[in-house]
């Protein structure tokens, strides 16, 4: 399993090692540098960007009397449950060419904001992101203890002091990881960029594959991202270790006296309101006026694209929990060397950026598994290795929750192994192991990168079906399937929020 | 009479070459007997129940339980078969299950009526009665724990193994809740196998006790001989805490810094002594005798009963245990009595 999981990695630098001299030419001209230069700037944008939305927001969900908290805080978590590819979707069907907005904005006159290239990318992403970061720093906020604050003040801080002495310093760890999980994910993305055309390094990759010009130079590119995603990671892991130094102490369950907002109340609501609106409003309202468009013209059958979604994700699912089962089980109960590295080995799917992991299993499908190309077992091998990482989480989580002394006391009790299996270790183990199987299931259904590079020919799922209308601009086609997989998403985004948020039983 | 469970001779390692986590224990429990092993974090005490319950297999020695061996370099009988009971430390309730069908859980080959007429049964000895349907996660820890004893007692075990069975319960419930259980055990008349790094709980709730130290077996016997006599520093100290004092023997005294103290028995030459705090005591200066030590007293500790002074005797530190009402603070000059015996350790020559 773990080898199966390396093997993508392992095929990237074999496919690029026989890159010709040429492709490394053409790796070391300046054009690859601009692309370097276009992705990381894109992910420095939109990391600004979501912190400027995202500091305040958190601050005011947390801090202030403003009305309504919790529900602003659902309100403004639920951009998580947007692909980026939908909101790239979202941006083009709105305001692109023959967009629904772009012919009311020109008749008041209003200019029609830019959504190709870098706008529309940093838009798309800033949206589909900054719930990451949003969350990040509301639970830095909520974890700090209030006797910090009381402290500050007591030692003569007026608030304002005390927020920026005290309080922001306090976050950087928190800001630190959230800030670096926003640039993961655009660093990865492929949705947004390839929609909006902006060329970033997934784009690029993609049409190199596409255009089947030198494939290897794709190889070399992606091999680029791999390791600027494996720096990214490797800093990530490094801020996370240190946060915890920075977190003061637990069982501070007291709240901090929240600030009383008064007559700032109200640009506070506006500001929340105008963040809801662009992130959930629009999507919800742009994807809606384009799905009755296209069911009332009776053309767009959701059937056929569901049926394969569900199956290639059913199928991951179910594949990817039977495989983390023995990994976590290693990993947890007989930790060792080999074991957590074996452990270790199904996160480097987390690594890949999905487009170049979806890359190297095509070289490898034309080259060694030729009877595993375009078939769906490629597809499925595609998904197991990108989602293996979400499926040892679960089942890592399942098991830590469960005391190993309670198959001990089964055992003294005089029950069998196979008996303590079935009465006590499966029975408690089957919710955790559930949750894992519904969380790749549901993020299986919106993968769009692989599904593209994968899939058997004319095996089209409701991603791939929402990517081929809107590139071609057909957006009442592409509305219906989008929708679904908003709700799916929403779905998924809730169970994922439930699981981390439930109390361990049996521990 | 045979002993009902003997260890004889067990040692595990658990990496090859390296330190022993029991080494070449041996010990017996006879029948209604409650033993405590006691030791600190790290000695091998849980690891030696754990031997017993057969969670781990040793690599050498035997166990035996009422003429059964239960594990020997060829044998090996699973846990489930042993008729060995355990309670966990966090008790290890089902959490899927009710509490009946937590006691239940031990009794699968009996019908299902015998079952719930045997659970109520255990359940009523720990006064659980009326709780049989809630789930664990609703229980507080005191009826947790008792819970657990009931589960672990309702398939009659040969042997009781409780590892920290009281320390997840707070100091005010764990006193009343080990005399109630205490009872309990004794009328049913259960071998028990206690586990603890408490000396408190050891001394109240054991017949007899063995003290660890690095996997080995330092003494065993009752708590009060064990306390009175400690063959060495280590189980001295642990136990109770002590004084411990250099000095040159001969017959039934000991001449040390101090001057010279009683010993129990008799001993010659070189020797290490043990000098329980409660067999001294401090008299205030305004009478002084001749004979007697003067000290200083460095702090006081005051723990309700009574009270315990450290103090300054020439090169000496000492800990005195007197009353509280004694009108010394640190700083005050006292004298000092010796008032009780002091004991040879083994360790003498060291």
């Amino acid at each position: 399993m773990a080898a199966l999981s390396l093997l993508p990695a392992v095929y990237l630098v074999v496919r690029a090692a026989e890159a010709s001299g040429e492709a490394w030419a053409l790796l070391l001209r300046g054009r690859t540098l601009a692309l370097l230069g276009g992705t990381l700037g894109l992910a420095l944008a939109v990391t600004g960007c979501a912190t400027a939305i995202s500091l305040p927001l958190a601050w005011l969900t947390t801090r202030t009397s403003l009305p309504g908290r919790r529900v602003w805080t659902v309100l403004l978590c639920l951009p998580l449950a947007l692909p980026t590819f939908v909101s790239g979707y979202v941006l083009l069907a709105a305001f692109g060419t023959g967009g629904a907005l772009e012919a009311p904005l020109a008749r008041w006159g209003v200019p029609v904001p830019p959504v190709y290239g870098f706008p529309g990318a940093l838009l798309a992403l800033t949206l589909s992101t900054y719930p990451y970061l949003f969350l990040a720093l509301r639970a830095g906020l909520l974890a700090q203890d209030p006797a910090l604050l009381e402290s500050a003040w007591s030692l003569g801080l007026t608030p304002a002091q005390a927020f920026w002495r005290v309080t922001l310093p306090l976050l950087r760890p928190a800001f630190t990881s959230g800030a670096l999980l926003v640039g993961l994910y655009v660093l990865s993305d492929f949705g947004a960029v390839a929609l909006v055309q902006y060329d970033a390094f997934s784009r690029i990759i993609y049409m190199q594959y596409e255009g089947a010009y030198d494939r290897a130079y794709a190889a070399l590119l992606g091999l680029v991202l791999v390791v600027v995603t494996v720096a990214v990671l490797a800093w990530e892991e490094r801020a996370r270790g240190r946060a915890s130094y920075h977190r003061s102490a637990r069982g501070a369950s007291r709240a901090t006296p929240l600030v009383q907002l008064g007559r700032w109340s109200v640009p506070a609501l506006i500001g929340c309101g105008a963040v809801v609106t662009l992130g959930v409003g629009l999507p919800v309202g742009i994807l809606l006026y384009w799905a009755v468009r296209g069911l009332s013209s009776g053309e767009t059958s959701l059937l056929g694209p569901g049926l394969n979604s569900v199956l290639a994700s059913g199928l991951a699912a179910v594949l990817a929990v039977v495989a983390a089962l023995p990994l976590a089980v290693l990993g947890v109960r007989y930790p060792g060397r080999l074991s957590v590295l074996l452990e270790r080995s199904a996160y480097v799917g987390y690594a890949l950026p999905p487009i170049v992991l979806a890359l190297s299993l095509v070289f490898f499908g034309i080259q060694v598994a030729t009877f595993l190309y375009g078939t769906l077992a490629m597809l499925l091998l595609g998904y197991l290795v990108r989602f293996l990482p979400q499926a040892v989480g679960a089942v890592r989580g399942a098991l830590l929750q469960l005391s190993p002394h309670l198959a001990e006391a089964a055992a003294t009790l005089g029950h069998s192994p196979p008996s303590v299996l079935t009465r006590v270790t499966a029975p408690l183990m089957a919710p955790g192991l559930l949750a894992g199987g519904a969380l790749v299931f549901l993020t299986a259904m919106k993968e769009l990168p692989a599904t593209l590079l994968l899939a058997p020919i004319g095996f089209e799922t409701l991603a791939t079906r929402v990517w081929s209308a809107t590139a071609e601009g057909q957006f009442a086609q592409a509305a219906p399937p989008a929708l679904v997989l908003l709700a799916i998403s929403a779905l998924g985004v809730g169970l994922l929020l439930s699981q981390e948020g439930r109390a361990s039983p049996g521990s | 009479m045979k002993p009902l469970l003997s260890m004889e001779q067990i040692t595990l390692q658990y990496t090859q070459g390296g330190t022993a986590a029991v080494d070449g224990l041996s010990l017996t429990l006879e029948q209604g007997e409650i033993l405590a092993l006691l030791g600190p974090s790290g000695c091998g005490k849980t690891t030696t129940l754990r031997l017993v319950a057969g969670f781990e297999q040793p690599q050498a020695g035997r166990i035996i339980l009422e003429d059964r061996v239960l594990c020997s370099p060829d044998t090996f009988v699973a846990p489930s078969q042993r008729r060995v009971g355990m309670v966990f430390q966090d008790y290890a309730l089902f959490p899927h299950l009710s509490v009946l069908d937590n006691v239940t859980f031990g009794l699968a080959s009996l019908p299902r009526s015998e079952q719930v007429t045997r659970a109520r049964e255990m359940l009523a000895l720990f006064s659980l009665s009326g709780l049989e349907m809630r789930m664990p996660h609703s229980l507080s820890g005191g009826q947790q724990q008792r819970v657990a004893l009931a589960r672990a007692l309702a398939p009659r075990p040969r042997v009781l193994l409780l590892d920290e069975a009281f320390s997840s319960l707070d100091a005010a419930l764990r006193v009343s809740t080990r005399a109630e259980v205490r009872r309990v055990l004794k009328s049913l008349e259960t071998t028990v196998l206690l586990v603890t790094h408490d000396q408190e709980e050891a001394m109240a709730f054991a017949d007899r006790l063995a003290v660890m130290k690095a996997g080995r077996v330092e003494q065993v016997g009752t708590p009060e001989s064990v306390y009175a006599a400690p063959r060495n520093s280590f189980v001295a100290s642990f136990l109770g805490g002590t004084n411990l004092l250099p000095g040159t023997a001969s017959d039934g005294t000991v001449r040390t810094a101090m001057g010279d103290i009683p010993l129990v028995g008799q001993a010659l030459g070189p020797v290490l002594v043990s000098l329980r705090p409660e067999a001294l005591r401090l008299v205030s200066g305004t009478e002084p005798r001749t004979g007697v030590p003067d000290v200083q007293v460095l702090a006081r500790e005051f723990q309700g009963h009574g009270a315990e002074f450290t103090v300054k005797c020439g090169e000496l530190e000492l800990k005195v245990r007197g009353v509280p009402e004694l009108p010394l603070r640190p700083g005050d000059k006292a004298q000092l009595e010796v008032v009780g015996k002091a004991v040879v350790l083994e360790d003498s020559s060291r």
